[in-house]
């Protein structure tokens, strides 16, 4: 009834090109992002926009990166934790080596080395596919964790092998350190979630973008159709590698303050993965649903048994979540294989047709 | 120069000088391979019949291993313990061949993937709450494994066998020869490797799909098992095994995803490959080279021959 889009008419190709061509789609975006920049700064406590925005954001980027790679190229990976390690470090070097260059652009140019790391590892991807290219991509994963680990100029030959994030300042307001507050560390990763996501989702639709679907769907065809798999497959690695590097600098330097080589372990890239899968493979909204899902639903259900009254161990209360977790994952599997994109493509013809059953 | 003469020539002429140290390395190789070799076996088995990667296999052993140690400190003798494990793994695999794989069947390969590491979050939660999360000891000498070393003189050195290590391939060699002979001379060991062979032409005569993928969780769950008995007796039982079952993919990878010998010989290889490599060439990398050598052998592997050693050769067509 509200969900239509008769009598919306594209007169140009410019109109018809849109991202959203629906001005429902449109109003619902400006009302998100309204909401994500007005609202919950305004109205969120320090608690949620620390623990539960910033992260939230800083995974759904990662999400991205990792979709454009298994999601739009159809090359599985599980080495995205190591990946935004490598952003992560080189962020701090950069920071270290250069100390008067804005810290955004330290944060924004980190990614370009997890590309080239990223390309590296993407060669194999050549020769290899499927499953296998998925266990070539954990020799990246233990590879780079080693690495991170025995080379003590990454982390300035400090003592504790951790890197900690020194004061930053971006006109005169403290974006990093511990003196920074949460709601603005908070615009800093919304500003470049929103910008890097846009970038994305226009680089999906143009020629690149259509080139990594060719050679996801069938990638010999492709091939005969002039399509080169060394150009799709290493700039998908590539953009890939850098969403997940910045998205790495920025879980250092915008959430946990200091970190370890134990932040970019296996674990992460297969977090990752679950809010890709159960996002959606092949869609940018589901990314963040997913992250949404994934990462928000261990926080609920850890507070869950004090709302009910119950006195659980923490160690106890860490079992059960993994436990649920495990069960829910496959639960969505089962349910609705396509992620929760599909769900809301779903949600959103049947609100077309509302109230009828059939349009 | 100085580098070249480190790789190429200095580890060697240590070989030469100390052969007992090398025999006593290629032994612990050895033995670590079998074990690998037996963590794949479980991959292998799942793989070829249903084509699912099952990324649970190395929550499968600890959880195995646990279930038994678990029953034992309850006061249940050890072997009674051992046969209720294994008819625990019976009901796990015919729980998840219900659960989770009937579901799943016919969708993409990272869904069902998905679904085992789903699997594996799953048995790791529920082992930990039921078990408890702390390394716990296994019961060797209960189950009548032999503890003792014995010490060969060779090359005028020692060589230390561990009597356990000694069980451990034993029992390995006597299980992969029961897989066979299960596999080429009993009913239901041909109707797996019809599954293997071509799922519609196996339902065709009369196979039914869902009890033989019962059976090769079953299966793989009684490797599982064995495995984690040999594993727990060497270290303690805990869930830190897990990153040693991850290191079964390499192995995976070398010998092919359907290969049961190729299991067996790239466990050995990344076994035996990644003690040498550590002890005699790690200290140019700064030690600590155990925990990517398998993988990037793997990776250099897998560009000169994508299916592993004794895959199937992959003929595509569009």
């Amino acid at each position: 009834m509200f969900y239509r889009e008769a009598g919306q008419f594209k007169t140009n190709y410019k109109a018809d090109q849109a991202i959203f061509p629906i001005l429902q789609d449109r109003i619902g975006l400006g009302i998100i992002l309204l909401i994500a920049a007005i609202v919950l700064p305004l109205f969120g406590n320090d608690f949620f926009l620390n623990s539960i925005m910033i992260p939230f954001l800083i995974f759904s980027l990662a999400a991205i990166g990792l979709n454009i790679l298994t999601g739009y190229c159809g090359q599985l990976s599980l080495g995205t934790g190591a990946f935004m390690g490598v952003g992560a470090y080189s962020c701090y070097k950069l920071v270290t080596i250069f100390p008067d260059v804005n810290i955004l652009i330290h944060v924004l140019l980190s990614g370009f080395f997890a590309a080239a790391v990223g390309c590296v590892f993407g060669l194999p991807s050549l020769r290899i596919k499927g499953l296998y290219l998925a266990i070539t991509t954990l020799a990246a994963q233990f590879f780079l964790e080693w690495a991170f680990i025995r080379t003590a100029w990454l982390y300035n030959y400090n003592d504790s092998g951790a890197i900690e994030v020194p004061t930053k300042t971006f006109f005169g307001l403290a974006v990093t350190g511990a003196s920074a507050s949460p709601t603005t560390r908070y615009f800093v990763v919304l500003a470049i979630v929103v910008v890097l996501t846009w970038v994305a989702s226009n680089v999906i639709r143009g020629r690149i973008g259509r080139s990594w679907m060719m050679i996801r769907d069938m990638d010999i065809a492709a091939e005969l159709m002039g399509i080169k798999p060394f150009n799709a497959k290493l700039s998908a690695f590539a953009m890939s590698s850098y969403y997940c590097g910045v998205a790495g600098a920025l879980m250092v330097f915008m959430w946990l303050g200091a970190a370890e080589v134990e932040s970019f372990n296996i674990n992460v890239s297969f977090q990752i993965l679950f809010m890709v899968i159960i996002g959606g493979m092949g869609s940018l909204i589901g990314c963040f649903m997913g992250a949404a899902l994934i990462f928000i639903l261990p926080i609920t259900i850890r507070a869950a048994p004090e709302l009910f009254g119950l006195n659980i161990g923490a160690a106890t209360a860490e079992h059960i979540t993994q436990l649920i977790i495990g069960s829910l994952i496959i639960l969505f599997l089962i349910v609705e294989p396509h992620g929760l994109a599909r769900l809301w493509q779903i949600a959103k013809e049947k609100l077309r047709n509302w109230p009828f059953p059939y349009g | 120069m100085e580098l070249l003469h480190e790789i190429f020539v200095a580890p060697f002429i240590l070989i030469g000088e100390l052969p007992d140290l090398f025999v006593q390395t290629i032994w612990e190789g050895f033995v670590a391979g079998i074990l690998y070799a037996l963590i794949a076996l479980g991959f292998v088995l799942i793989f070829k019949a249903s084509g699912v990667f099952n990324f649970a296999q190395g929550i499968m052993v600890v959880f195995a291993a646990l279930t038994l140690v678990g029953l034992h400190s309850l006061g249940i003798p050890a072997w009674i313990a051992l046969f209720m494990t294994i008819g625990v793994m019976a009901l796990l695999a015919i729980g998840i061949e219900r659960v989770v794989l009937r579901p799943l069947v016919g969708q993409h390969d990272a869904i069902l993937l998905m679904a085992t590491i789903g699997l594996t979050l799953f048995l790791k939660g529920a082992g930990e709450f039921v078990f408890g999360g702390e390394p716990k000891p296994m019961i060797t000498t209960e189950l009548g494994l032999p503890t003792g070393v014995t010490d060969l003189e060779m090359f005028g050195g020692l060589v230390s066998l561990q009597h356990l290590d000694i069980a451990a391939v034993v029992i390995a060699t006597i299980m992969v020869a029961a897989l066979a002979i299960f596999f080429s001379k009993t009913r239901i060991g041909r109707a797996l490797r019809a599954v293997a062979d071509d799922h519609q032409a196996a339902l065709s005569v009369g196979i039914s799909l869902n009890q033989i993928w019962a059976i090769v969780w079953f299966a793989a769950g009684v490797v599982a098992l064995v495995t984690g008995i040999m594993w727990g007796a060497r270290s303690d039982v805990s869930f830190a095994l897990e990153i040693i079952a991850l290191k079964a993919l390499a192995v995976l990878i070398l010998g092919g995803f359907t290969s049961i010998p190729g299991a067996i010989v790239g466990g050995l290889i990344i076994g035996i490959g990644e003690k040498v490599f550590e002890v005699y060439w790690g200290g140019l990398f700064g030690g600590g080279v155990e925990a990517w050598f398998a993988y990037m052998l793997a990776l250099i592997f897998l560009l000169f021959r994508p299916q592993g050693l004794f895959g199937e050769k992959i003929i595509e067509r569009v």
